[in-house]
């Protein structure tokens, strides 16, 4: 359901410039509802934010270096890595096929089809990681037959990749069809006039002219598949050095009390959301230029 | 595109050179209704990624539930732990999702209007529940709002306990929900025209009038969107709830850690009956999602 909100907006063109009094409130009220908007998300953005990085190095910078190359935490990092290499791209190119079908071509039922691009995203992270146990369990549809062929799909590693493909596939899709919409195809139509073959109108013209959106769209699919946590904690069966991801790993320190090693971990997820955050407010203000 | 097309060629009975048939043969037209290439390709992969990833792994809830009597299902449902779960689900996200409407307004409101120092910067942070993994905003507001945290040894004393307790479940999803109010608000407050606020000074509307009776009643679709996308994301969301919740059953309990305890204890179909009613819920308000969004650019085009 983020998709409704995330798409791609410009920064807010706002501010009292040139208007007139009438059309604003006193100084007090402004100073106040400020305050407050301010207090507000100072509570609930900037605080936990601060916590994050205070407890980390709590316990100085040789406890936070240790807790983060610990041999457990970075078989954490890799298995994030290896889940996020797999499942943006294989996104990716989901995200390009349903908007090109979506936004060049006409056909039946295509609403029902947008809908239900978006059906990952209403449903709790917990289910998404529950109907893969349910398919490839032991007691799954499919287990049975997974076991009789010695594959391990539920508590290890293809369990989690599937999950986070699950969670993650609308988030390219989101970004590109409203953006291809607003494009239209003429220079696609012109292009195809001029000789171009398929595949050379396709990398040539229209690629370049979705590359921020595309762009958005995989940085924020990359955040997501590498910070799940509800519907990988479902599927991994929490065995360490093998199926932890990162956010697993931080759930695993903190309920064992080991705070300053939980947050130092934390921390290092922080700092993906924020590298995130820029990379997005960069790309948005590039593309309202 | 078909039309175009077939105008450009009869053009003043002037045929104009196009290596673009407007039909492959005679009566036929392209797939999907356009000369562009990749119909079959994109649309065929759309559909296999569809039922693959999405359509067969969803479909299990509802093939597992089939497999209960109407009466065991019923039982599972209705159990007074579950119903103790869905209470609790149900209740906080509502709140939560109403918290955000009221500081949603707000905070939308302050960064469309008030130019301040840093505002560019908040306005990004907004997003922050978006991309911060859930699991570290659990641990970091668990930790703020526990009995020796930051906020929480500044509660305890006065009789408010936050962490462990229904109101820490409330605290978490309003951070969870925050970004969709002021999200769906943000645009509408932006695209308002200035002259309807200055015709309402004119005629002597003061601001609090004028924000009532003329800004807020603007406001009140994209408000209805985000308040029924923050209630739906509260209502399943997980990581950042489990940690600042008690999770005592029957108590602080909910529906997702319900969901994953069942699991746990390989009661699968007690797991399956509980998410199919949640399906249920989420697949509604999705529903109720769009029906509100194409209510609002129906009511956009025909009052432009």
């Amino acid at each position: 359901m983020a998709g409704a909100v995330t798409t791609i907006r410009t920064a807010p063109k706002g501010g009292h410039e040139g208007r007139g009094t009438a059309l604003t409130e006193p100084r007090l009220v402004r100073w106040l509802l400020l305050g407050l908007a301010l207090t507000f998300l100072g509570f609930f953005l900037f605080v936990p934010l601060l916590l994050v990085f205070t407890k980390a190095l709590e316990d100085g910078w040789q406890t936070y270096l240790a807790s983060v190359t610990e041999p457990v935490a970075l078989a954490a990092v890799k298995l994030t890595l290896i889940t996020a290499a797999i499942s943006v791209p294989l996104n990716l190119l989901f995200g390009l096929a349903a908007a090109w079908a979506i936004t060049k071509f006409r056909f039946r039922a295509k609403g029902f089809l947008i809908t239900l691009i978006d059906v990952p995203f209403s449903v709790s992270p917990v289910i998404s990681g529950m109907i893969f146990v349910l398919l490839f369990g032991a007691q799954g549809f499919f287990g049975p037959w997974l076991a009789e062929h010695d594959v391990k799909v539920i508590f290890a590693v293809p369990g989690i990749v599937l999950a986070t493909l699950f969670v993650t596939s609308p988030m390219v899709a989101r970004e590109l069809i409203p953006l291809m919409q607003s494009q239209g195809s003429d220079e696609e139509e012109a292009a195809l006039t001029l000789g171009a073959s398929g595949w050379q109108m396709f990398l040539r013209v229209s690629l370049p002219k979705i590359r921020w959106g595309l762009l958005y769209g995989v940085i924020l699919c990359n955040a997501r598949a590498m910070g799940e946590f509800g519907a990988v904690s479902v599927v991994s069966g929490h065995i360490r050095g093998l199926t932890n991801t990162l956010p697993l790993h931080v759930e695993i320190l903190y309920n064992e009390y080991l705070f300053s090693a939980a947050f130092a971990v934390a921390s290092l997820l922080t700092l993906l959301a924020l590298a995130t955050l820029a990379l997005k407010s960069l790309i948005e203000w590039r593309m309202s230029r | 595109m078909v039309e175009t097309a077939d105008k450009r060629l009869t053009q003043k009975g002037k045929v104009l050179p196009s290596p673009l048939p407007v039909s492959t043969r005679k009566g036929r037209r392209f797939p999907g209704g356009s000369p562009l290439p990749g119909f079959g390709l994109s649309l065929g992969f759309t559909l296999l990624y569809l039922t693959l990833v999405i359509l067969i792994p969803i479909s299990t809830v509802s093939l597992k539930t089939a497999t209960l009597t109407w009466a065991e299902f019923l039982a599972k449902v209705t159990s007074p732990r579950a119903l103790a779960a869905f209470e609790l689900s149900f209740q906080s996200a509502f709140l939560a999702a109403l918290i955000n409407c009221v500081f949603g307004v707000l905070v939308a409101w302050v960064l469309e209007r008030y130019p301040f120092p840093g505002r560019r910067f908040v306005d990004a942070m907004v997003d922050l529940p978006f991309a911060l993994p859930t699991a570290v905003a659990g641990i970091a507001l668990a930790s703020i709002y526990a009995g020796n945290g930051w906020v929480g040894s500044w509660l305890e004393p006065m009789g408010i306990q936050v962490a462990y307790s229904r109101i820490g479940v409330i605290v978490a999803l309003t951070f969870i929900g925050l970004p969709f109010v002021v999200r769906t608000v943000q645009p509408v407050l932006a695209d308002l025209d200035p002259e309807v606020e200055e015709a309402a000074a004119s005629l002597g509307a003061g601001r609090a009038m004028m924000f009532r009776r003329v800004i807020l009643p603007e406001l009140v679709p994209a408000l209805a969107t985000g308040f029924v996308l923050a209630f739906a994301r509260g209502l399943g969301e997980y990581g950042s709830v489990i940690f600042i919740a008690g999770n005592m059953p029957m108590e602080s309990e909910i529906t997702p850690l319900l969901i994953m305890i069942q699991l746990e204890q390989y009661d699968y179909a007690g797991a399956t009956a509980i998410a199919m009613v949640f399906l249920m819920a989420s697949f509604s308000l999705l529903l109720l999602v769009n029906i509100l969004s194409w209510r609002r650019s129906r009511r956009l085009s025909g009052n432009a």
